[in-house]
């Protein structure tokens, strides 16, 4: 079983970056487990197993962000996804996330509920692949969690990043798996390309 | 409100395990950072009386937003700690009249209480610098158990103009803490110290 040893939530409220402040100021965020790997300082190779194991921390995650976002799903328009691997473990642990930490996410967004009618067709909600980023790091690493939009990839105005750390995390045999959520674009985007008003191929891309 | 502020970050460290133990209840520990103008970046100023005033503004605000984040009452806090990075533009006194005259009044309104000082610490720094938040028993600073330090650091700040303040609230000491001293239960509340 999955052993969460500590988790940390980062929210972030950005009114400006030296230009002129938006109505509703940007509100993003991550949350991060520190759980213990169980397969640090061996080869293992059958590894898959873990990937069902780490569903419900994906869901916990997600809830616990949205919580700390004070946000409803429907709310959140950008997404994506991370993982730091001790220094006893292997960059593949930390592929281990992939899927139950996007498909939980997704999920918690509403991926899985029936079309709702939304604009031109929109098919449900939570439809773009997570992007992510993953590395092997010392306890106090910082990673860099890729975020785009959560319906389709393409719209550049919500191509961003935000930076995570858990100071102390991870031990050599732990990782550190986070998500992270945003409630709009970037702060004063204005580079044009896809808006996410003109998605309408709904295919999780455009 | 006088203070310019560009930027809020606000987290919560909440332990379960320590050492292969669990941590029960957890330890849960909220740090509300504020990225702020620094309105003497610069120039020399004699006096510091606005930034001061900026102190108060964000006792008040850090402290209701580490309040907040931990979901807990004001009087279930139980240590505090504040800190501030000041950009290279400014000076180290720009960061002790943000923390030092008015800060603390305002603070221990939010978490109700306070006999005991509000540990600090403070620096010149970059974009991205660290600074530990050190903790201590908001009634009693000699409370051994709660002796601890957090982590404050926002990635993008501080620029050279620009100020960052940090407060942290606990509800709780450190985890499995066990080397003795002063107990929570022990502390009489009448000095700040014990």
């Amino acid at each position: 079983m999955i052993d969460i040893r500590r988790i940390l939530t980062h929210t972030e409220e950005v009114l400006h970056e030296f230009g002129p402040p938006p109505t509703v100021p940007l509100r993003r965020g991550a949350a991060a487990a520190v759980v213990r790997n169980p397969y640090a300082g061996q080869f293992v190779a059958n590894i898959a197993p873990l990937m069902d194991e780490l569903k419900p921390l994906g869901l916990e995650l997600a809830h616990r962000l949205l919580v700390t976002l004070r946000c409803e799903p429907k709310a959140i328009q950008g997404y994506g996804k991370a993982a730091i691997v001790g220094a006893a473990g292997e960059l593949e642990h930390g592929a281990l996330w992939h899927a139950p930490g996007g498909y939980a996410m997704r999920e918690a967004l509403g991926w899985k509920d029936e079309a709702t009618g939304g604009p031109r067709g929109q098919t449900g909600n939570a439809l773009a692949i997570v992007p992510s980023t993953k590395k092997v790091g010392a306890p106090g690493t910082a990673i860099d969690v890729p975020l785009t939009h959560v319906n389709a990839s393409y719209v550049r105005s919500h191509l961003d990043a935000i930076e995570v750390r858990v100071p102390g995390a991870p031990a050599a045999d732990e990782v550190v798996y986070i998500l992270a959520m945003s409630c709009g674009p970037r702060i004063h985007e204005r580079l044009g390309g896809l808006r996410a008003e003109q998605i309408d191929r709904w295919d999780g891309q455009k | 409100m006088i203070a310019a502020i560009r930027k809020l970050v606000v987290q919560v460290d909440e332990i379960r395990i320590e050492m292969g133990r669990p941590v029960e209840p957890p330890t849960r520990r909220a740090v509300a950072m504020a990225v702020i103008d620094n309105p003497f970046a610069g120039r020399y100023s004699d006096s510091l009386e606005s930034l001061s005033t900026i102190g108060e503004e964000l006792g008040q605000l850090l402290g209701a937003r580490c309040v907040a984040a931990l979901g807990i009452r004001p009087d279930q806090a139980q240590s505090y700690g504040k800190a501030a990075i000041v950009g290279e533009a400014g000076e180290l006194e720009h960061a002790a009249a943000i923390l030092h005259p008015k800060m603390g009044s305002t603070l221990r309104r939010e978490v109700s209480s306070g006999a005991a000082l509000v540990p600090s610490a403070k620096k010149i720094g970059g974009l991205g610098t660290a600074i530990d938040v050190p903790l201590g028993h908001k009634d009693a600073a000699f409370v051994r158990s709660h002796f601890d330090a957090i982590e404050a650091r926002v990635s993008d700040a501080p620029r050279a103009n620009e100020i960052v303040v940090a407060i942290a609230v606990t509800d709780s000491g450190r985890p499995l803490a066990r080397v003795g001293g002063l107990q929570v239960h022990e502390i009489k509340g009448e000095d700040g110290l014990r």
